[in-house]
């Protein structure tokens, strides 16, 4: 059996992390290229660009669930919606 | 002058990093695997997409178990957040008095979390138990196996005998750190004992009280052990509460695709809440508003 068959891994999820993980990596750059300004936009809290980008993911996740639970259309029309949502809270937020 | 910053430091961080990552990080991404996937045994598993999480959030038993999970949170709240600030106001101030009440208080919270449902199992057993029985003797209709109201209020009360006592201590610290000023200024104003709690102590307390409403909340909503004792979730499924249902489905019915997605919703929504709860902390304590 080959060693990393017990975290049963599929392509989807590889990709998922590695995507997440990029975007992390991304981040760290982006920090070091330009320190990040704690500021205040439409959230109700001032948020520095990690703050944004976790409110970010997490909401994503809730979207993504939104989505599956109410709708049968397709996951990638949340993951575009998700998008959005994640754009402007780094633009805006 | 400027301020010099030693970034090495974080390499002290490494150590604990490697550690979460072992501890949290990869059973975490194992467990996103898994709900992705039909699994039968090693080797044999199926790729299923999002069925799983359809399954799951559309499932009217966990529908069931999540109102339940927030009722549960909301009624013991209601009930241990007034009744903690009504025992810490109570409390003696000065003396021996002191010590031995709060050394009374704080024993239920060194009880483990599965002798406090033995406790309480028996306790209110109609047959054996002394609370079971005083009912009983008193004409009470009372049988926390059989009825589910009855088994409802057995596991509040339950919740608020183990858990009051931790309000109260918080509460009660956060009384005696109110400078005497304070009261020397309510009497000369001739205020009265309620407009020194609304004016004085409750404003001074809304930092402790915040701490011991989220730590409160978080708690009671990853509940299992003390259900799991008392009633183990029933009768039915009247006290089954989210974190029960998980284990039943996982362990009970190894059904791991099922039960990975659920794990996966159900960590969501403690991620929600731990976050709201340390911002709300970072504001309070940063005084913004």
């Amino acid at each position: 059996m080959h060693p990393l068959e017990w975290m049963a891994w599929t392509w989807p999820t590889a990709l998922f992390f590695l995507g997440i993980a990029a975007a992390l990596i991304g981040m760290l750059a982006w920090e070091l290229a330009s320190p990040t300004v704690q500021r205040r936009g439409f959230l109700p809290i001032s948020t520095t660009r990690g703050d944004r980008f976790f409110i970010g993911l997490l909401g994503s996740a809730f979207i993504h669930l939104a989505w599956i639970g109410v709708t049968d259309q397709s996951v990638w029309f949340a993951l575009a919606v998700s998008l959005l949502w994640m754009a402007t809270v780094m633009r805006f937020g | 002058m400027e301020k010099t910053y030693n970034n090495r430091a974080w390499l002290l961080v490494i150590p604990v990093f490697v550690i979460v990552a072992f501890s949290a990080i990869i059973p975490l991404m194992t467990v996103v695997n898994y709900s992705v996937q039909d699994i039968f045994g090693p080797g044999q598993r199926f790729f299923v997409g999002a069925e799983w999480y359809k399954e799951t959030l559309r499932d009217p038993r966990l529908h069931g178990a999540f109102l339940r999970q927030i009722a549960f949170s909301l009624t013991i709240l209601a009930i241990e957040v007034p009744l903690g600030i009504a025992i810490a106001l109570a409390l003696p101030t000065r003396g021996w008095g002191v010590s031995a009440s709060l050394v009374l208080l704080a024993l239920p919270l060194l009880i483990p979390w599965n002798v406090v449902g033995t406790i309480w199992q028996i306790f209110a057993r109609a047959d054996i138990g002394l609370g079971g029985r005083l009912l009983a003797e008193l004409g009470v209709d009372y049988n926390y196996a059989r009825d589910p109201i009855d088994a409802w209020i057995t596991v509040v009360v339950m919740d608020v005998w183990h858990w009051t006592p931790l309000v109260v201590l918080l509460c009660y610290s956060g009384l005696r750190a109110i400078p005497p000023a304070f009261y020397q200024a309510a009497q000369v104003d001739g205020a009265s004992s309620w407009a020194v709690f609304r004016y004085i102590q409750l404003p001074k307390l809304t930092g402790v009280l915040t701490i011991a409403v989220l730590l409160r909340f978080m708690d009671s909503f990853l509940i299992y052990t003390e259900p799991f004792v008392l009633t183990g979730g029933g009768p039915g499924n009247a006290t089954t509460f989210l974190s029960q249902f998980l284990a039943t489905a996982a362990v009970g019915r190894f059904d791991l695709g099922p039960a990975a997605a659920f794990s996966i919703i159900y960590f969501l929504f403690i991620l929600l809440f731990s976050w709201l709860f340390y911002t709300a902390i970072m504001r309070i304590q940063t005084g913004e508003r």
